[in-house]
């Protein structure tokens, strides 16, 4: 008898709430997983087509599928990457002003406006790169091809409208500006005292300190951040469709009328007028964007990891 | 190469806060020196006034003088930086920067002042350093192993050898055994006695048998209540202290009757 009444006591009681919240984070956690292989389902089954399609299907000039999306994935890689070599270092160095330079009252409003930064729609700021941005550079541009014409990627001719991939990647590193700094901010801020304190007294001056304790230890976080952006950057439509009047070609030249478009502006573009084989193409080049971007963040991934035991996260 | 302290009238304030107020001691060299009191008397702050490690908290600023070879740390046009290149600092809990190997750790502060050496150079110094910290049989294996890989006893060891790697006049240390258990403390503790050949030496201790244990002169330092400014009671040698001392509250501490 008395074991029964043990039992009873030890016996897990199934409370209400518990069993609601688990079946919510179970609900919840695999929903993205459905969403997921939703969309990639979907992305394969209608890109098949378009792996299969003959020459006739596209345009001129172009003989298979291959063909077609190499030009719009080097756009894509190409104005995503320049983006971020403007983007990473200015947003480093406002996240470090924010969390180690200014005083306190400076960095709360400096903070406060690069998230507003980061909700001006995108189409804004397309117009902004047509209507200010372009005519603006385009003397420098030429002032550039004139000078540095050599340099393979200034070759000319120089573009008269100043509408260039250079000022997509311009306009692409302002969009992903906000969310690279904000997150970096916070690492930043993450650091330990302790860490930061046993530099400073070994004599370190305020950067030395920056470069011994608090870079090294936001690395993995300013990676993920710089990730973050690549991914806005990679997927970015109105911008680019926009701002550039494409060509499909692979063309490393930044400042010439003949710029390489992006994925995601080439389907924005054509969308409304494709038919047939032609949606299925479209779409098929949606499948490549959605493995480039993955194959992207895995790398970022393989990278934090590499240096796992030195991470601080021990 | 190591050298005198001496404190004049110094008083620490943290914003508008005093916490410390009106202190005036001379440290010998080749010394050790153990700042004890109860929590909140201001002996770290009094510590980290000794190597300008006090105004890096913001608001945090010193009145007064710390002369060290009759050098005044607050003098003007004083760099703190290389005022912390002179005296080191070794924290209540260990710190080896996670992200460097245990060499680069203990070649931190030395690469700040020359940043390029031989790699004899920095082999024979990360050796000297780490056997002064009596950590080296246990690493020289893993010299490029990650520092957070360690012990914590064995990490406050390298951050002791980090500190006599850029071989400062003094050392500093903030309860450096407080986080560590009793086999590590007496490692850490048979160091000090050591170092003290080669270092001017200032303990700030909870454990007043450390303080008994390490030190040849001790501070004794007491509030008079909350948010009053902690103040310098009592500073003699340790058996005096810990035996004899002149004033009845230090003695009342050293007794365990309170704090």
């Amino acid at each position: 008898m008395t074991t029964a009444v043990d039992r009873d006591a030890l016996r897990t009681t199934q409370r209400v709430g518990d069993r609601v919240f688990s079946t919510a984070t179970i609900v919840a956690g695999s929903l993205i997983l459905a969403v997921l292989a939703a969309v990639a389902i979907f992305l394969f089954v209608q890109s098949i087509p378009a792996f299969l399609a003959v020459p006739e299907d596209f345009d001129p000039g172009v003989s298979n599928f291959w063909a077609y999306v190499w030009p719009l994935a080097f756009g894509t890689l190409w104005s995503a990457l320049l983006a971020l070599i403007m983007a990473i270092p200015v947003a480093i160095g406002i996240a470090l002003f924010i969390s180690h330079y200014a005083p306190r009252k400076v960095s709360q409003g400096l903070g406060y406006i690069i998230d507003l930064l980061a909700a001006v729609p995108s189409v804004v700021f397309g117009l902004w790169g047509i209507g200010v941005l372009a005519p603006m550079l385009q003397p420098f541009y030429s002032t550039l091809v004139e000078w540095f014409g050599w340099f393979p990627l200034f070759a000319g001719p120089v573009s008269g409208t100043g509408r260039t991939i250079f000022t997509v990647a311009i306009v692409l590193a302002v969009m992903v500006l906000p969310i690279i700094t904000a997150i970096s901010r916070e690492v930043f801020l993450q650091t330990p005292v302790l860490h930061e304190e046993a530099a400073l007294a070994l004599g370190a001056t305020r950067w030395e300190m920056i470069t011994m304790a608090v870079l090294p230890f936001g690395r993995a976080g300013i990676i993920s951040a710089a990730m973050l952006g690549l991914g806005r950057a990679l997927g970015e439509t109105m911008a680019v469709a926009m701002v550039l009047s494409p060509s499909p070609q692979v063309i490393f030249q930044l400042l010439t009328s003949q710029n390489p478009t992006t994925i995601a502006a080439n389907i924005a573009l054509n969308f409304p007028e494709a038919h047939g084989v032609g949606v299925n193409i479209l779409l098929a080049t949606g499948l490549i964007l959605f493995v480039i971007t993955l194959a992207v963040n895995m790398l970022a991934r393989y990278i934090i990891n590499r240096r796992k035991a030195f991470s601080g996260a021990n | 190469m190591s050298k005198r302290i001496e404190v004049t009238d110094l008083n620490a304030f943290y914003g508008k806060f005093l916490a410390v107020e009106g202190v005036s001691l001379t440290i010998e060299p080749r010394s050790v020196t153990a700042f004890i009191g109860p929590s909140g008397c201001g002996k770290s702050t009094l510590l980290r006034t000794l190597n300008r490690m006090h105004e890096v908290i913001p608001g945090a600023y010193v009145e007064g003088e710390v002369l060290i070879d009759g050098n005044n740390l607050y003098g003007p046009g004083v760099d703190p930086v290389l005022v912390r290149r002179q005296v080191g600092m070794v924290f209540q809990r260990p710190n080896p920067f996670p992200t460097m190997s245990i060499q680069d750790n203990v070649l931190a502060g030395v690469k700040l002042n020359n940043r390029r050496m031989s790699k004899g150079d920095a082999d024979d110094l990360t050796e000297k350093s780490l056997r002064g910290a009596n950590l080296w049989n246990e690493v020289k294996d893993r010299l490029n192993g990650p520092g957070s890989g360690l012990s914590g006893g064995q990490q406050q060891r390298l951050c002791i050898a980090r500190a006599i790697a850029v071989e400062p006049d003094v050392i500093l240390m903030d309860e450096p055994c407080s986080a560590l258990d009793p086999i590590s403390t007496l490692a850490i503790e048979d160091l000090i006695e050591e170092m003290k050949a080669d270092y001017t030496i200032v303990i700030v201790t909870h454990n007043m048998q450390q303080a008994s244990r390490v030190s040849d002169r001790t501070a004794f330092f007491n509030i008079a209540g909350t948010g009053k400014p902690g103040k310098l009671i009592e500073y003699d040698d340790t058996t005096t202290i810990f035996s004899n001392p002149s004033v009845q509250s230090t003695e009342d501490y050293v007794s365990g009757r309170f704090g």
